[in-house]
């Protein structure tokens, strides 16, 4: 009997003393610096091979100096279902510690499923905090509080194809390029060679976010400032839809509905694309970088963002966080930018971005991206961006008619999205 | 008394060869249906992953949504005209290919092939032969007529996400149905053929009464799988233009996963489902009427 309980409690002692030390050893579930065996998880929508090597790079290099973290991992989810798999893994419980992010940073702020940045990054020695330039932050802040660093600011661009616009016997000035100009000439392309006039990349009469490279010119906007009202049925939406609609069905400008054209394959005279998409150029035909046409309300320049946060679900937020301040300091930010055009004035020259850059020239360069950046705004970007884009998709679909009424389908717009707009 | 009787263990033999399959049935169906149940009921924000009760209110939201009137009219005509040309079209071809004539093996292998290709990639095919300056408008312009840009208006993108439907599954009927027939006794035929009966008349007097146990078999899976066509739709036309082809299946997904939605789209899950089991139970009720058996 004696001997039973001995055992009895000699069990029971060696179970506590396995769970203490199961749990001090475990990084699961710990914040404290004395972690041990911390597994950060990252994850991202590149599966650009050069791209993830060096992110490996970086994550190696902070692992040396970091024994506690065991392991950093970059996990490539396809682009096009990026925002669904990762809300998918949050709800689930599998949250990553840190992840890439577009425009689903309105929601994640609002829900407060982000970690707060600044407090960290200002008090980490040498990241320089100030060295940030102010446009590029503004989407990912909140009572002035960082919630993800935007390491890729892609300004859109005009890539003409010279070959094809002196095939047709046209000719522009980029210095004083509007959107009108850009239409007739690409009209011109069409009507001589059959090719597609001017692409607005990735917008298929789909995503129509992605329309804000043109109707900014026109002086429009999607909502208000605040994000509250819809003013998709503006008189400078009307205009900027106008110019577009005439452009599909009356000159053939820009391809209509359901016409595949790829400006990178040759097979049109203007493409509205990012900066970052040089890369797609093959050399296959002469081509110039020019920064959006101007058009009634002049100049404009909008950008394509892209951040990295530390979700509030991460089990390691201390950690998460440290290891973002070192991925994005002054030394990381700039091996960074030789893929993503960077947020830090430092970086921002022409011929220090031309350095790492196999398509684009320093003067190219300084003329799209740094020129452009300190004024730029983002593409449209709001909390419920799927249920906004979809909504305003379907009802924005009976724009695309010969015979479409412009003004009722801009209202139809407003009546669809402005409840979740007010929301 | 012996506990282990022979009843007893032939019941538990029972029990353990179903088991597997009850474990299934278990993780699989009942544990999910009760947890959209449980969703269904909740408001549910996926970025913190708080769950507040709302008892009936996505139910209420069912009476109110907008959308969803068009999404129940989409789906009736998607699943109406699959189902209605995926069995005629399956039953017609098996009928054909029933008949020994060379080249029988290889015209079953050509209508059965598709079945076995990916949905998704069969899709995108589709896709780039649909396009404006696609393949079937070049076909179509080639022979002096100027094809519709099917996927985008309402009722050509309909005809489109159901013509490409059909004809990749038409081969399980197809197959289903040329297995059938070859089980209808020829000595039946022969009886009729001597005391005059046209072909029409063996048909619907012998071949139609001799299948219809298998018609009611490929209805009640081509009725569900119809309501469960999720692929074509999201990648032919994303539910466009407008609402014209957005399914239910489809709106379940973008209600809980695009729009993280996921109380509602539970609803709607929910609601999907009660319309395939009071199908199916129809069908199986209806059975009684028209399905021959021997007995």
């Amino acid at each position: 009997m004696i001997t039973a309980r001995k055992l009895l409690g000699a069990l029971a002692l060696a179970t506590a003393a396995t769970l203490t030390a199961a749990c001090g050893a475990s990084g699961t579930g710990t914040q404290g610096a004395q972690a041990t065996d911390v597994k950060l998880r990252m994850t991202v929508w590149t599966s650009n091979a050069d791209q993830l090597k060096l992110l490996d790079t970086i994550g190696a290099a902070y692992r040396a100096d970091h024994p506690e973290v065991t392991s950093i991992t970059f996990e490539s989810l396809p682009f096009a279902d990026y925002n669904t798999t990762l809300t998918t893994q949050i709800a689930g419980g599998n949250a990553p510690d840190l992840a890439w992010m577009g425009d689903l940073s309105k929601d994640l702020i609002a829900s407060d499923a982000l970690v707060g940045l600044t407090d960290k990054l200002k008090s980490t020695e040498g990241w320089q905090y100030d060295d940030l330039v102010e446009s590029a932050t503004k989407e990912y802040s909140r009572d002035g509080t960082l919630y993800a660093y935007p390491f890729s600011n892609s300004p859109f661009a005009l890539y003409v194809n010279t070959d094809v616009l002196a095939k047709a016997g046209q000719k522009i000035d980029p210095k004083t390029l509007t959107w009108d100009q850009v239409a007739a000439a690409g009209a011109a392309v069409h009507a001589k060679t059959g090719k597609a006039g001017f692409v607005i990349r990735d917008f298929d009469y789909k995503s129509w976010n992605t329309l804000a490279t043109v109707w900014t010119g026109f002086g429009g906007a999607a909502w208000s400032p605040d994000g509250k009202t819809c003013t998709f049925n503006s008189p400078e939406m009307q205009r900027a839809f106008t110019f577009l609609h005439d452009a599909a069905f009356k000159t053939g400008a820009m391809p209509g509905p359901g016409t595949k054209a790829d400006f990178f394959a040759g097979d049109a005279a203007f493409t509205i694309a990012q900066v970052s998409r040089a890369s797609l150029l093959t050399g296959s035909f002469k081509f110039g970088l020019h920064p959006l046409p101007a058009g009634p309300a002049g100049r404009h320049t909008v950008l394509g963002q892209a951040g990295v946060g530390v979700l509030a679900a991460s089990k390691h937020q201390q950690q998460a966080t440290d290891f973002l301040a070192y991925l994005t300091n002054p030394e990381n930010a700039a091996k960074l930018a030789q893929f993503f055009p960077p947020p830090r004035k430092s970086l921002l020259t022409g011929e220090k971005l031309a350095q790492n850059n196999k398509k684009l020239s320093a003067a190219q360069l300084q003329e799209v991206v740094v020129d452009q950046l300190p004024n730029a705004v983002t593409l449209p970007n709001h909390t419920s961006p799927a249920e906004i884009a979809q909504k305003g998709k379907t009802a924005l679909d009976a724009l695309w008619k010969a015979d479409a009424d412009i003004p009722a389908v801009l209202n139809s717009v407003c009546a669809a999205i402005q409840p979740i707009l007010a929301k | 008394m012996r506990y282990w009787t022979t009843r007893r263990r032939d019941v538990l033999t029972g029990y353990l060869f179903i088991a597997p399959q009850l474990a299934g049935v278990v993780l699989f169906v009942l544990i999910p249906v009760g947890l959209a149940i449980w969703y269904s009921l909740n408001k549910w924000n996926v970025f913190t992953g708080k769950q507040v009760f709302v008892g009936a209110d996505h139910y209420a939201a069912l009476a109110s949504d907008p959308q969803l009137p068009n999404v129940l009219l989409a789906t009736v005509a998607f699943s109406g005209g699959v189902v209605v040309l995926n069995i005629s079209l399956g039953l017609l071809i098996a009928v054909l290919l029933n008949r020994r004539f060379r080249g029988a093996t290889f015209f079953r292998t050509v209508f059965f092939s598709p079945v076995v290709v990916s949905v998704v990639a069969w899709t995108l095919v589709w896709g780039f032969l649909l396009q404006d300056n696609g393949g079937i408008n070049g076909l179509l312009g080639a022979v002096g007529v100027d094809g519709p840009n099917w996927l985008q208006h309402g009722d050509t993108a309909m005809v489109s996400v159901v013509v490409s439907q059909v004809v990749r599954s038409v081969g399980v009927n197809m197959v289903l149905f040329l297995a059938a027939l070859q089980g209808v006794p020829s000595e039946l035929y022969e009886a009729a053929r001597m005391d005059g009966a046209s072909s029409r008349a063996m048909f619907a007097r012998i071949t139609l009464p001799l299948i219809s146990p298998t018609v009611l078999l490929t209805a009640i899976i081509t009725v569900v799988g119809a309501l469960q066509s999720f692929a074509q739709i999201a990648v032919l036309t994303g539910g466009g233009p407008e609402l014209s082809t957005t399914v239910l299946v489809y709106y379940v997904y973008q209600q809980a996963f695009e729009f993280n939605d996921i109380g509602y789209g539970s609803t709607l899950a929910l609601m999907l489902l009660s319309f395939v089991m009071v199908l199916t139970l129809l069908q199986w009720q209806l059975r009684r009427k028209w399905v021959f058996h021997e007995q």
